[in-house]
């Protein structure tokens, strides 16, 4: 039986989403969201929390007075009593807005999801606005950098696309020394902790770098919405097409081992920066033949390079290698490929359609781009 | 019967010429420039950083004309020990492939090959020695520096004499020559 048409409506209208961002813990997202709910529910909105983790922070707990709560559920597990948002309460009491802290959290083993985050794609199927946290070291692609900047890995991660599914991103920045004055005056960790913070993440170059991260990541964020609704057109077509067409690229390096492959390397990285794409590096390698010294070594040094930027070599055995890189780009979902100069063809080979020219006709909607060769640049004087 | 036999050679032609085209079919990326010796000596030039001296540059690339010898610009990467070492670089990456692409295009403007390394390591000691357990090099270039934040201090200099099976090359800092190459140093867009 169809449902009435005000039921249509409520369920029709999924949540308004916003999260607040930030470069490290202590910098105010938890502060700022509350302070959002206690606007919210001076507007008249019926506003509860779902969860709040205030860790122990004093001003966090005096800001969140006056808000509703739904007591989190309490799960076994093995033998502990695991505390989380009680989903099924909060659609239960179906607020209009609901505060859920720390959307990268993962679940305890038994609940509806594994992460948190998944919880509040239920809330805003419902209906319900969500107000919710994380900081920037817990997105996956930024995973490695941060931990390349802090020394910490964070194994607590969600997908970029989760800032792609909120409406709203709002950065709580802060400077890396107010930061550390909170965290010297004890507003961010207790006594104890604050030594080690000081001499292990918290330090001001670690700070500074994360600043950068996060503003980076907002204003590239921007920049896609931008692009998506210039080009799709409204916000709700936009997240239908999975936003994808403006952040989603992956580029396909061709390489082969020698030692000028590497120029092509960088190249193709600092296109995949620009594009903020994932980066493959292929290499078709003839079939039946083993590869001689010298490429096994330059092999090794692609591989070696290809691990430093955090993309990934290919080795794929193939007599024809249009085919086989067009198999590949398909499997990968390659939108971009860079290769190098080809040597001018001679002979019969003359006649053959130039590889260039095949990968287009092979691989319709992909970009190929054919890298110069610069060494013979005049050099600049700096 | 000699016309016969000139029609005969010219098939003969055509069919070789085909099957060799066919042989090549699809293996025809190799660019033009591709050096004619990638073996040979092999002069390792480690940095780290953001910038390497132009005296320690133009030294190994005067080397290299002299001994028709490589250049084997190495970035030495720190990796934090709370990581693993093979784990992504992507912060010194940004510093490291400019550094390289302005190294390179210096050296091939002298006509001078160039194989490019990264090395990882706990220290800057750690990951030259994991360049050095990978490649044989017949001449290690360096820069002192009495700084061990930007590159390799006195004890990595007194261990490279020590225990590496190469001839080292130890530039003495000269304090009025503040050349370096810089990422700044790239030609043309990067």
């Amino acid at each position: 039986m169809p449902a009435p048409p005000d039921d249509i409506g409520a369920v029709a209208r999924r949540g308004h989403y916003t999260i607040f961002l930030g470069m490290a813990a202590g910098v105010g997202k938890t502060y700022r969201m509350l302070q959002e709910g206690h606007a919210e529910l001076e507007a008249g909105r019926d506003v509860v929390v779902g969860l709040l983790e205030t860790h122990g922070r004093e001003g966090t707990a005096a800001v969140a007075e006056g808000l509703p709560v739904v007591p989190r559920r309490r799960v076994a597990y093995r033998d502990n009593l695991l505390e989380e948002m009680d989903l099924p309460g909060v659609l239960v009491r179906a607020p209009e807005v609901c505060l859920v802290d720390e959307l990268a959290h993962t679940n305890a083993p038994g609940v509806e999801h594994v992460k948190r985050y998944e919880d509040i794609e239920d809330l805003r199927a419902a209906g319900i606005d969500v107000l919710s946290t994380v900081n920037v070291q817990h997105l996956e692609s930024l995973n490695d950098q941060v931990a390349e900047l802090s020394g910490v890995r964070v194994r607590e991660t969600v997908p970029d696309s989760i800032l792609n599914w909120a409406d709203e991103v709002v950065l709580i920045d802060l400077s890396p020394e107010t930061l550390l004055d909170r965290l010297r005056a004890g507003k961010i960790y207790p006594p104890q902790r604050i030594e080690a913070s000081l001499n292990g993440f918290f330090r001001i170059e670690n700070l500074a770098a994360l600043r950068e991260v996060a503003l980076r990541q907002v204003a590239a964020e921007v920049e896609a919405k931008r692009l998506t609704t210039e080009f799709v057109g409204t916000r709700e077509e936009s997240m239908a097409s999975e936003t994808g067409q403006a952040v989603g690229e992956r580029l396909l390096a061709l390489v082969e081992p020698y030692a000028g492959s590497q120029r092509l390397v960088r190249r193709a990285w600092r296109s995949s920066q620009r594009l903020g794409a994932e980066l493959d590096l292929l290499w078709v390698a003839p079939p039946g033949r083993a590869p001689s010294e010298e490429q096994e070594r330059a092999l090794g040094a692609l591989r070696q390079l290809a691990s430093a930027l955090g993309s990934t070599l290919l080795v794929e055995s193939g007599d024809d290698v249009a085919t086989t890189v067009a198999e590949v780009a398909r499997r990968r979902g390659t939108t971009y490929i860079q290769l190098g100069r080809s040597r001018p063809a001679r002979g019969p080979a003359r006649l053959r359609i130039p590889l260039p020219q095949r990968l287009m006709e092979a691989l319709p909607g992909v970009d190929v781009r054919i890298v110069a060769d610069r060494s013979n640049r005049h050099e600049r004087t700096p | 019967m000699s016309t016969l036999i000139a029609a005969a050679l010219v098939v003969i032609a055509i069919v070789a010429g085909a099957a060799g085209g066919w042989q090549a079919r699809g293996h025809r990326r190799r660019p033009a420039a591709l050096p004619s010796r990638e073996g040979g000596r092999r002069i390792l030039l480690p940095f780290a950083g953001m910038s390497i001296s132009r005296r320690a540059l133009e030294a190994a690339v005067r080397l290299a004309i002299a001994e028709d010898a490589t250049i084997m610009p190495a970035y030495l990467a720190r990796v934090p020990r709370t990581l693993p070492l093979d784990v992504a670089l992507p912060q010194q990456c940004l510093r490291a492939m400019p550094l390289l692409e302005a190294i390179e295009q210096r050296a091939a403007n002298k006509g001078v090959r160039v194989d490019s390394r990264i090395g990882r390591g706990r220290t800057y000691r750690d990951a030259l020695r994991s360049v050095l357990d990978a490649e044989h090099v017949d001449r290690v270039i360096v820069s002192a520096t009495s700084d061990s934040r930007t590159g390799l201090d006195a004890g990595d200099l007194h261990w490279l004499l020590e225990k590496v099976p190469a001839e080292v090359l130890i530039l003495r800092p000269d304090p009025d020559d503040r050349r370096a190459v810089t990422a700044g140093s790239v030609s043309g867009h990067f």
